[in-house]
């Protein structure tokens, strides 16, 4: 295992929140997460709106302070107790830098395409001539396909397509040579045809340029087509984690196996009946509040597997092997077999109908 | 994307309404005293509380002073007052009103809390005393006064634009890189906001020009200075409305209501322009619309 | 109950004007903005049969909201439908109703009766003041006056029901409710009136994988139930070959291809649509590099002369930069398996 660029241990945020009561309670968005992101590799983070994921990624980009736990860049913590924060700041912008979702929020439309990317070199890299400006900015209009530069570098964002804006947004990102990218569901507003020119951009930078990559979406397929490891979140936890086709054909966490088999698959066998796809998948449930989440295990409530360990103790990681993990006491109980079964949504049909009688 | 700002009757009146008057404030006295031979100050015995005459195109006062060459003089003082008294409120709603919607926190509270104490403070009777307390209070005092009592409204506005701003993604990714909190309210955050800020500029003028005209109402004022708000002040003490000196008081008073309503007319322009629903092309788009819909339906309705 | 998927073939007969639901022809939206007009949606045409989910895909700028709204009068200035008829035949057998010229009265009686909407977002379409179950009772009352209000407020909880909602969340508003729910209680209120039609704009876009699924297995469950026909509009292809009967598919501003979900994901004949279904990484499958479509879609206020897809086309010929190429039957046209296609590459095949 090559050492990580950034890692995250255990962190956590917690968010207060005040009702028009006055009355504040404490949002638990994100707890317990560790991660691990090593050059040239990408890391997919997978899960509902709502599951913690956006506010993982706002924590490394060091948007927030997380309430508890440690990052490290390199091996030497960033974030925690006794750190400074303005003092490591400036450095860490240098090598962490954040995608984010909407391309046509990202960029000033008062800014030329120009100002935006000459801004982001210039920060990090002062004193250089004007000449050497003007050809980094042509460079890195290049190295995201936007060529030829010329005619893009004066255009202000309302004058280029999404796709063309979501380029500009990396490159700026690019301008200041980070090795750590992180992208927070980069492509979502993207047209589907273009979706794929993204990922395979950021697939091309990963290889060439060796970046870390952690890579934010609600869309497992797509994680499947650019990542190497898949993490899936649920409720503000990390439920499971590991290769991304292992994780994907055989999910080893309840939860990971109700996502997989909600994904909309062109590519599974249309002759299937219609019904049986969708079935009777009326009853699925949704995810808790994360204000007074579940005890013990988060997804219990909606778990088809639900035991009575499951509702009063979190259950414990069991490592699988291969860098695989879940939380479940499935593995524990040696019951894991269960999961390659029945699909959730006949588990969780069958449970309902017999709590009904 | 672009807006034609003169594209509308309204603006085009303000504007040309409200040059007319910046320059009878910076020409006028001269024109008066080379060109007619009047002077706003020289009391003509002969002609005491006369009306309108071929001498004397608007009349005269009480103590025997031409009211045109007054008026003239008036719009400086006023105008004067209305300008100054706006960018200092301007300004200040700037300084306090962007940091407090930018930086959040306890900044932004502690600013937001001077703005509610300004907002919620009785202004007339603190100007008074503080008149009072200046003693002499020549129109640079008076606009100060104004301004600096006048600022709260706008850094509210302000204050709430600076913060939808500046939680905006572009202004997050920015900072991302590293740019300083300075150029980020600079380049990033203020330029979405001169719209606001015009608009502001525009609202203080009116309300200067009218508190300058109220405070020398009621007798806070400058004796020595001529202001349209020190004529009509004079006007009333010498009760020439009960007399029927009409030519007195009516052109210093039309005069005010003429610069509210260019300044008024000109805001509305901007406000069009800051909030593309207002536009009247969008009512224009609408008449077209359905102009069209006749037309594509016409067939089947005859 | 099971019940296999209805596909078009299933029925003997070919399609008779009595099921046909929704005859769309010739319809053209324009939007009259500052400039010159642009033309959102040109000359869309199609049939929309009883009980039967039609597929609406397309990006941004494809003129499928703008045909939404369009379908359903729900559009505002400047958008202006400039030709075309979108005629309404109820089961009933009565004539068909044009929608286009129709007066706003009139319309206001098919509204949720015979023709209703489900919007992207479903805190528009519900009222945030009023109670659950009291916008069901008003919908139900004003189109039924002889009902009680103690029989509104059953067949409430009743249709809540229907979508997994229970119903003592009748009297909750709808803040109280997570965003999956209240998508499922607007479902449930176009419904209210058992129309024969429902029109759905991206109704799952703002919700999950997970509760997407739940959403989408009741409105196939209660289409069994009450048979009506939907149009459901969304970008994301990969859904509709899972839910459609027949897709759809719109670039710049017209219909280029049409045909039943299977044929499309197997034999897509436009260039764009097999581009589009090939955007879709697989889930199961082995993975293989992608190359998505190149470029982007285009500026509708400057169109180029000939095919729109002509600047991204792989297969592009000399002629399609040109010669507009005309949505035309591939194979017997009256075959209910009949599908079309607007590309040069498929002329030969029609010409004999």
């Amino acid at each position: 295992m090559t050492a990580p660029v950034l890692e995250a241990i255990d962190v956590a945020k917690h968010f207060a929140v005040a009702n028009s009561l006055g009355d504040s309670s404490v949002v638990r968005a994100v707890e317990g997460a560790s991660i691990r992101l090593e050059p040239g590799r990408i890391t997919a983070v997978v899960g509902e709106s709502g599951s913690g994921k956006t506010t993982l990624a706002r924590i490394l980009a060091r948007f927030y302070e997380p309430t508890s736990g440690v990052i490290r860049l390199d091996g030497v913590p960033v974030a925690g107790d006794g750190i400074r924060k303005r003092a490591v700041q400036k450095a860490y912008r240098k090598d962490v830098q954040l995608i984010f979702q909407d391309p046509f929020g990202s960029l000033n439309p008062l800014h030329r395409v120009r100002h935006n990317l000459e801004r982001a070199v210039r920060l990090h890299h002062h004193g250089r001539s004007k000449a050497a400006l003007e050809e980094r900015v042509t460079s890195l209009l290049e190295r995201v396909s936007l060529t030829p530069a010329s005619d893009y570098v004066d255009k202000f964002p309302h004058e280029l397509s999404g796709g063309q804006r979501q380029r500009v947004v990396i490159a700026r990102a690019l301008a200041v040579e980070p090795r750590v990218l992180l992208g927070d569901e980069p492509i979502s507003m993207l047209d589907v045809s273009i979706r794929l020119e993204m990922l395979n951009l950021l697939d091309t930078l990963r290889r060439e340029d060796g970046l870390a990559l952690l890579y934010i979406t609600h869309d497992i397929a797509s994680a499947r087509y650019l990542c190497d490891d898949i993490v899936v979140m649920y409720a503000g936890q990390m439920v499971e984690a590991g290769p991304k086709d292992a994780v994907i054909s055989s999910p080893q966490h309840p939860y990971t196996k109700l996502l997989v088999e909600s994904s909309p698959d062109p590519h599974r066998d249309v002759a299937a009946d219609r019904d049986e796809i969708f079935g009777a998948a009326d009853e699925l449930g949704e995810p808790p509040s994360l204000i007074d989440p579940p005890s013990g295990c988060r997804f219990h409530p909606r778990c088809p597997f639900a035991m009575e360990k499951c509702t009063t103790t979190p259950p414990p990681r069991a490592q699988l092997g291969d860098g695989r993990w879940a939380d479940c006491w499935l593995h524990e109980e040696g019951r894991a077999d269960e999961l390659s079964g029945s699909t959730m949504t006949e588990l969780i049909t069958r449970k309902l109908t017999e709590e009904r009688r | 994307m672009k807006y034609d700002l003169f594209g509308n009757g309204k603006v085009t009146f303000g504007v040309v309404v409200l040059g007319f008057f910046v320059l009878l404030a910076i020409l006028g006295p001269w024109f008066t005293s080379t060109v007619l031979g009047l002077d706003a100050r020289a009391n003509d015995i002969s002609a005491i509380s006369s009306p309108p005459s071929a001498a004397h195109p608007l009349g005269t006062t009480q103590f025997g002073q031409d009211v045109l060459a007054q008026v003239v003089e008036g719009a400086r003082g006023s105008m004067f007052v209305g300008f100054l008294g706006a960018i200092v409120g301007t300004v200040i709603s700037i300084l306090v009103g962007v940091p407090a919607g930018y930086f959040g926190g306890t900044t932004g509270n502690a600013l937001n809390f001077l703005t509610n104490l300004f907002l919620v403070m009785p202004v007339l009777p603190l100007i008074f005393v503080l008149a009072g307390y200046l003693q002499g209070t020549g129109l640079v005092m008076i606009a100060f006064i104004i301004g600096v009592f006048g600022w709260a409204g706008g850094a509210r506005t302000l204050r709430a634009q600076a913060m939808s701003v500046s939680n905006r993604d572009f202004v997050q990714a920015m900072r991302m890189l590293g740019e300083s909190n300075r150029r980020l309210i600079f380049t990033e955050v203020m330029p979405h906001l001169y719209g606001w800020i015009a608009s502001m500029f525009l609202g203080g003028l009116i309300g200067a020009v009218m508190a300058e005209a109220g405070l020398a109402f009621l007798g806070v004022s400058d004796s020595s200075a001529i202001s349209w708000g020190t004529m009509i002040q004079a006007a009333q003490q010498q009760s020439a409305v009960l007399r029927g000196l009409w030519w007195w008081f009516v052109p210093p008073g039309l005069c005010i209501a003429l610069v509210g309503t260019a300044a008024a007319l000109i805001n509305f322009g901007v406000d069009e322009l800051a909030n593309p629903k207002l536009r009247s092309g969008s009512r224009r788009v609408a008449k077209r619309t359905a102009a069209i819909r006749r037309t594509a339906l016409a067939p089947e309705g005859v | 109950m099971t019940m296999t998927r209805t596909r078009p073939g299933d029925d003997t007969a070919a399609a008779t004007p009595s099921e046909i639901v929704l005859d769309v022809d010739g319809l053209s939206v324009e939007y009259a903005g500052a400039g010159a007009p642009v033309r959102a949606c040109t000359d869309v045409t199609f049939q929309l049969r009883r009980g039967e989910i039609l597929g609406v895909v397309g990006e941004s700028g494809s003129g499928k909201s703008t045909l939404i709204t369009a379908l359903t009068r729900l559009q505002r200035p400047p958008a202006v439908t400039t030709s075309g008829h979108v005629v309404f035949h109820p089961q009933s057998g009565e004539p068909g109703i044009d929608l286009v010229p129709l007066k706003p009265r009139a319309l206001r009686a098919l509204r949720w009766t015979s023709l209703s909407i489900v919007l992207q977002s479903a805190m528009d379409a519900l009222n945030p003041v009023m109670r659950l179950g009291a916008q069901f009772v008003d919908v139900l009352r004003v189109h039924d006056r002889s009902m009680s209000n103690a029989a509104a407020w059953e067949e409430a909880r009743r249709l809540l029901g229907l979508v997994g909602i229970s119903a003592d969340r009748a009297r909750s508003y709808p803040h109280e409710l997570s965003g999956g729910m209240r998508q499922r209680a607007t479902i449930a209120l176009a419904l209210a009136c058992r129309p024969e039609l429902v029109v759905m704009d991206e109704p799952t876009t703002a919700v999950d994988v997970v509760m997407q699924r739940q959403i989408l297995a009741q409105v196939l469950r209660l289409r069994r139930e009450f048979g009506f026909a939907v149009v459901f509009v969304t970008h994301d292809l990969s859904l509709l070959l899972e839910l459609a009967d027949r897709i759809a598919v719109m670039y710049a501003g017209r219909i280029v291809e049409l045909a039943s979900a299977e044929d499309l994901y197997r034999t897509p004949l436009h260039p764009y649509t097999r581009g589009l279904r090939d955007s879709f990484p697989p889930l199961h499958a082995p993975v293989t590099r992608l190359e998505g479509i190149p470029g982007s879609p285009p500026d509708l206020r400057a169109l180029p002369a000939g095919c729109p897809f002509a600047p991204r086309c792989p297969a592009v010929m000399d002629r399609c930069r040109d010669i507009l190429p005309p949505l035309l039957s591939h194979g017997d046209p009256d075959s209910p398996d009949a599908r079309s296609v607007a590309c040069h590459l498929h002329d030969e095949e029609l010409i004999p």
